[in-house]
């Protein structure tokens, strides 16, 4: 069975693809299955999370926009990425233990839980994506805007396949670690609440850089955080208007411009970096995941 | 019918058994630098090779300890041996605590797809015998009710239920054929014979000589992982008097 055959593999996965869809059936329909308002949930949540942070932002500290873009949307976007980031990995991570009772007894490819968890999360994310969509209409922020609606969304798959990507590579990665080293959950919480400062929800890289000194370092630091990139991407795609303005090295000084990246959104840059890092991400995880596979029921 | 239906060759199983339970990052670091990660190796297995052709039934006898729960891990394909080629032709259905894979929260019916999907089946192929399964378990009244409700006479039920209906081409039993209340005990019972009946090759774990001779017609012998005797199962369960004889004296 532990043939390493592309082909062997690729028959197998077949066979179990199935189980890929249950369980991913099963996620997202039991996720608020006790709840009263059901899968209303997967719109309300981001919304009401969404709600305490801008009320936290625009309230308390009195912001109101960046660089023209409500704040309330400019939160919503970063969030529902990183949330999906995170809770995708998390389960993940978990679901090799949580499914020890089935991997003990019976041959499954290890493999589809954290697949399968990865995959029911981007289910809900996509889901979730409405609200977004809501209030982009409701704020109008396409106005004065040249390209087509169809285009901006084939523009926003690239960001969110990134996202994806990656995702499923730190989940795989992930739940092989835990498997072993229970610490792993605790560790990678306090690490996602750090990445969320780490990444560009609350605030915007702008704010940040005014008058630093060093912001050309920590520019640099922030931006080896993938999801840096990956919402910023995101972002760009569903607000560029003319006046979106971004930081830019000009004659070793940092000057505020419009972004002239049309029409491409983003950066090649930050489109290669991110993008090539997803996919080492993924090929790793999926190695480790692979290596230690056999020797998960060990541990289990 | 004279085409293997599971052919192990020389397969052998090994463990290492940590003297301490080592499962923090702190601790493991620790004992590395230290030098202190030693392990004793345990060969739950050693050069065990048999075949099994299709439509046979294959008694597994041995004392505790003796490796029958690794082989069958082994066999359904959930560990993987350190040494040796094991072959397996066919879907394999283990009948081993029923109800394992089972979700809590997800009701009967909807576990009935998830289970036929964990052993391989589509949901497509699952809905075709779908109220089968239903009506073997006799829980149709509580279908709908996440599984979290139901006794452990009820899961085994439905588990045993699924396994049964998916007509596995190999099964594996583990000393399970008394599932539930009087009336479904006899009902499984006549299942399984009517699987035996259609040439279903069957794995049967026991520590119970009567069972096995009962229900097998192949057997072997376990001792210290090693196959020590097989053939018939009258002559095996001969030897494995012998043997216990032996022990006593």
């Amino acid at each position: 069975m532990g043939k390493l055959s592309l082909r062997f593999q690729w028959n197998n996965f077949m066979k179990y693809r199935f189980l890929l869809k249950e369980i991913v059936r099963k996620n997202v329909r039991l996720q608020y299955r006790e709840s009263v308002l059901g899968m209303v949930w997967t719109l309300l949540q981001p919304l009401l999370f969404t709600l305490v942070l801008s009320f936290v932002f625009s309230i308390l500290f009195n912001r109101s926009d960046v660089g023209g873009v409500p704040f309330l949307l400019y939160l919503m976007c970063g969030r529902l990425l990183f949330s999906f980031f995170t809770d995708s990995t998390k389960r993940a991570m978990r679901s090799v233990r949580q499914n020890a009772g089935i991997i003990k007894k019976v041959y499954v490819p290890r493999y589809i839980y954290p697949m399968g968890n990865v995959l029911s999360t981007f289910v809900t994310f996509l889901l979730s994506l409405i609200v977004l969509v809501g209030f982009i209409i409701y704020y109008d922020v396409c106005k004065g805007f040249t390209f087509g609606l169809h285009l901006r969304v084939l523009y926003a798959i690239v960001p969110i396949v990134i996202l994806f990507v990656f995702s499923m590579g730190v989940g795989l990665l992930l739940a092989s670690i835990s498997v072993f080293f229970k610490d792993t959950d605790f560790i990678y919480d306090v690490l996602c609440n750090l990445l969320f400062y780490l990444s560009p929800i609350i605030y915007s890289p702008d704010d940040v850089m005014k008058g630093r000194a060093s912001a050309d370092l920590l520019l640099k630091i922030l931006r080896l955080n993938p999801l840096y990139g990956i919402i910023q991407m995101f972002r760009n795609v569903v607000f560029y208007s003319p006046g979106l303005m971004e930081t830019v090295k000009e004659n070793g000084k940092n000057v505020l411009s419009e972004v002239a990246v049309m029409p491409f959104f983003y950066s090649e840059r930050q489109l290669l970096y991110t993008a090539g890092l997803a996919v080492v991400v993924m090929a790793l995880g999926a190695f480790v995941f692979y290596k230690q596979q056999d020797k998960f029921i060990l541990h289990l | 019918m004279n085409e293997p239906a599971i052919r192990l060759d020389k397969v052998s199983m090994r463990f290492n058994l940590n003297r301490e339970r080592v499962d923090n990052i702190k601790e493991y670091f620790i004992k590395f630098m230290r030098h202190q990660l030693h392990y004793n190796e345990f060969w739950a297995l050693r050069d065990v090779s048999f075949t099994v052709q299709k439509g046979e039934r294959l008694g597994v006898m041995g004392l505790n300890g003796a490796g029958k729960s690794t082989l069958l891990k082994v066999i359904a394909g959930v560990m993987k041996p350190t040494h040796g080629i094991m072959e397996i032709n066919g879907n394999i259905a283990p009948l081993i605590e029923l109800g394992a894979g089972f979700d809590m929260n997800y009701s009967g019916g909807e576990n009935i797809y998830l289970y036929g999907a964990t052993l391989g089946f589509s949901r497509k192929q699952i809905k075709e015998i779908w109220k089968e399964i239903v009506d073997f378990s006799g829980l149709k009244d509580f279908i709908d009710v996440p599984v979290k409700n139901y006794s452990s006479g009820m899961r085994a039920r439905l588990g045993f239920a699924i396994a049964c209906m998916v007509e596995p081409d190999i099964l594996i039993l583990d000393e399970v054929l008394s599932v539930g209340d009087a009336p479904f005990k006899k009902k499984s019972e006549a299942k399984i014979m009517e699987l035996f009946d259609r040439g279903v090759t069957v794995i049967f774990v026991s520590h119970s000589m009567e069972q096995v001779e009962k229900l097998c017609n192949k057997a072997i012998l376990l001792e210290k992982g090693q196959v020590v005797a097989s053939g018939y199962t009258d002559s095996v369960c001969e030897e494995y008097k012998r043997r216990m004889q032996e022990q006593k004296k």
